[in-house]
């Protein structure tokens, strides 16, 4: 099975090319089993790989392999091969990438189905697959980078799918350029390792680096360079601007890349680097700083959002903050379970929003929807399981992986555990006021909008029902000890970690102290539920419209606390006034000054001297002789 | 050929010089003031001529022939610069009925 691995990533790859060329010919019916049909393949490819390495692991063994397809680039000591790695971890992330890869793409068949674009859209979404596949096959940083950019690129091209929308088009541009930011971190990183370790590859790396010193400052660098790559990717303080404006692209993408997959790109990344930032306590800390504050800020401005994808995306961001509180705790398999849940629930709860989207006739405004509940019964079913699982209520998946990195950041320290518990409150908060915005009380849309309204075709509503059933279950997957499970997941990937923690030691608490902190989150959990119903579905609040005043903390927070403004005068003006500066004096002045300065100095001497030119013969034979006079009167005084 | 080179050897080099810069310096001068074409090509004839005979002169005093070889050079050189030059004149003056160097100013700039 582990020979047909490169099978995975090839097949979306054709499922581009076939219809990427045929996209003006291939009907959409066609198109649409093309699809799906080769992300199936792979996913069903992927179960495949996933088992052998499942009875591998349960026979104790590490189940690790480096799969070479050939070598590529060879130039002295740099030889870089493509070649894939398939361990616990990327057989994990391949089960997520194309199993919910999958289900998207069948939901994009229904909600794309009236758009011009059809087939461009999925060629888009299998390039998407490819490269992701890539990224998180490869097994040397180089393939990593590559996929690493080209999911960056898919990204850029299907945020800004709707591109005659000018708005899009610029979304689409700030999030290249925020991620190009990161990339160049990325790009000093790989090549600071190869100066480290002369090789790319993770086999030839880790093993060197487990023998280096605790806090090293090489190391210091090259996690610091990634960390800052992994902000870009995954949306951390201070490039997660991108991310909220990504929703400008059609529902499923903000599903499948900007929530469930892409943006973990950066916690995978850590995770496969896990021994390198293990010996930089330094950035370890970095790490959980950062993720916290995102966590929080990202959480506090979510709960005066009123765009449905808006809160959903600062949700994701939220979310993402808590994964790297996970990886800065040293809690990588929490984390990465947290990946997995996240993927479970958000993927659901974008997809429902997209299924509210089609049934309100592209309105995305919360204030213009509620009750619901009553036309969208399956959406409003699915996405209540959703809603429960990212608020943390037991004994949906959210609650487990969050409480494992909750857990530990305990264990680390109780500062970042209170502050993380102060996110997990607004993340309940905003999560049951979105939904009971949208499916409780009266309806508020229009008269139009309201006749319109019906529940989305099968080719929606069966991934919605898949994932739910996925995001209730999800969390069993690594069930504590506290709660008599196996920490299945974290043995599954144990060899994946095993040298981090072999210097590290793991977090251990007392089951007591962990039922407590349960207890305590799963019943904030709920009580920030009741707040919102209260607030929402007793009083009937309704969020005031955007011309009204706010003030205070409201304020800030539903101004996005001015971080884009913030970026604008400090960054994006600055710059501005740069390039408009340079534009003005010194390439219109001085370059340019330069080139037409020469020319018309020539032409004005020419016009001057051009009257030496009488014509009159005598005068020219009358200078030649003073010029030879001169000279040789030169030879003679100087010779 | 030995009782030629021992009669030029017989005049002293000086006053070759001076003889052969006072024929180039009314050479200069005739090309200078003369305005009529065919007078500034013979004064460059005595410019040349003047240069030859002290090419003349100093081979022989030194003793070394190529300085003769070089003067049948220029006689060869301006015989056919005369060539061209006269045809010039001829044509010169075919169009403008003038051989005053003052009428060839239409390469005036």
């Amino acid at each position: 099975m582990i020979d047909l691995i490169w099978l995975i990533p090839l097949l979306p790859l054709i499922g581009f090319l076939v219809n990427g060329l045929g996209r003006n010919v291939l009907p959409k019916s066609l198109v649409g089993v093309v699809g799906c049909g080769v992300v199936l393949i792979s996913f069903l490819l992927s179960c495949g790989v996933f088992s052998t390495i499942y009875t591998l692991r349960q026979a104790g063994e590490s189940a690790t392999f480096t799969q070479p397809v050939f070598d590529w680039i060879g130039a002295g000591s740099a030889q870089v091969s493509l070649s894939f790695l398939v361990d616990p971890l990327s057989a994990a992330m391949l089960l997520i990438v194309t199993g919910i890869g999958f289900l998207i793409h069948v939901y994009s068949i229904g909600y794309m189905q009236h758009d011009a674009g059809f087939a461009k859209f999925f060629a888009y979404l299998n390039l998407f697959i490819f490269f992701m596949l890539l990224l998180v096959l490869g097994s040397n940083y180089i393939v990593m980078f590559i996929g690493w950019e080209g999911v960056g690129l898919c990204s850029y091209l299907l945020i800004g799918f709707w591109f005659k929308n000018s708005s899009y088009a610029s979304a689409a541009k700030k999030a290249f350029v925020m991620n190009r930011i990161g990339d160049l971190g990325f790009l000093i990183a790989v090549f600071a390792i190869f100066a480290t370790f002369g090789t790319f590859e993770f086999a030839g790396i880790f093993p060197q680096a487990a023998n280096m010193t605790m806090g090293d400052t090489t190391l210091l660098l090259i996690t610091l360079l990634l960390f800052v790559a992994a902000t870009g990717k995954s949306a951390q303080i201070p490039l997660f601007t991108w991310l909220p404006d990504a929703m400008a692209g059609p529902t499923p993408v903000s599903a499948l890349i900007h929530a469930a997959t892409m943006v973990t790109a950066g916690i995978y990344m850590i995770a496969r680097s896990n021994i390198l930032f293990t010996l930089s306590p330094i950035t370890l800390q970095i790490v959980a700083a950062i993720g916290i504050c995102t966590a929080l800020l990202a959480a506090a401005i979510a709960v005066t959002q009123n765009d449905i994808k808006k809160v959903l995306a600062y949700s994701t961001v939220s979310q993402l903050g808590y994964m790297f509180l996970g990886l800065g705790v040293g809690a990588f398999t929490g984390a990465f379970f947290h990946v997995i849940t996240h993927a479970f629930f958000k993927a659901l709860l974008f997809l429902g929003a997209g299924s509210v989207i089609h049934a309100m006739s592209d309105e995305q405004d919360m204030r213009n929807m509620g009750g619901l509940k009553k036309h969208l019964p399956v959406t409003y079913l699915t996405m209540l399981i959703g809603t429960v699982a990212i608020a943390g209520i037991p004994p949906l998946s959210g609650f487990f992986s969050k409480d494992e990195i909750l857990a530990h950041a305990f264990a680390h320290s109780k500062v970042l555990w209170v502050l993380g518990f102060m996110g997990a409150l607004f993340t309940a908060f905003y999560m049951f006021r979105m939904l009971f915005l949208t499916f409780f009380g009266q309806f508020r849309g229009t008269s139009a909008q309201a006749s319109h309204l019906h529940e989305s075709p099968p080719t929606m509503t069966v991934p919605l029902v898949v994932l739910a059933v996925l995001a209730a279950l999800g969390g069993f997957l690594n069930v504590p000890a506290a709660l008599g499970g196996q920490h299945a997941l974290a043995n599954f990937l144990a060899p994946v970690f095993a040298e981090s923690v072999e210097k590290v030691g793991e977090a251990h608490l007392e089951h007591s102290t962990e039922y407590v902190l349960m207890g305590i989150s799963a019943l904030a959990a709920i009580v920030m539920a009741v707040v919102a119903y209260r607030q929402y579905v007793s009083k009937a609040v309704v969020p005031v419209a955007d011309d009204v005043p706010r003030s205070g903390l409201s304020r800030l927070s539903y101004r996005k606390f001015y971080v884009d403004e913030l970026y604008d005068t400090l960054i994006v003006r600055p710059l501005n006034a740069l390039s408009v500066f340079f534009y003005r004096k010194v390439d219109r002045g001085g370059i340019d000054g330069v080139v037409n300065g020469l020319g018309s100095a020539t032409g004005k001497s020419g016009k001057g001297i051009r009257l030496l030119q009488s014509g009159n013969v005598g005068f020219y034979i009358f200078m030649m002789v003073i010029a030879v006079v001169a000279l040789l009167a030169y030879g003679v005084f100087n010779g | 050929m030995e009782t030629i080179v021992q009669e030029i050897q017989g005049v002293p080099l000086n006053h070759y010089i001076l003889f052969c810069s006072l024929i180039f310096t009314i050479g200069v001068i005739g090309v200078l003031i003369r305005r009529n074409v065919i007078i500034i090509m013979m004064s460059i004839e005595l410019m040349l001529n003047s240069v030859n005979l002290l090419l003349t002169a100093f081979s022989a005093h030194s003793g070394d022939p190529s300085g003769q070889v070089f003067v049948f050079f220029i006689m060869a050189l301006a015989a056919a610069e005369v060539a061209v030059g006269l045809a010039i004149i001829v044509m010169v003056y075919r169009n403008t009925r003038s051989v005053d160097i003052n009428a060839l100013n239409r390469l005036r700039g």
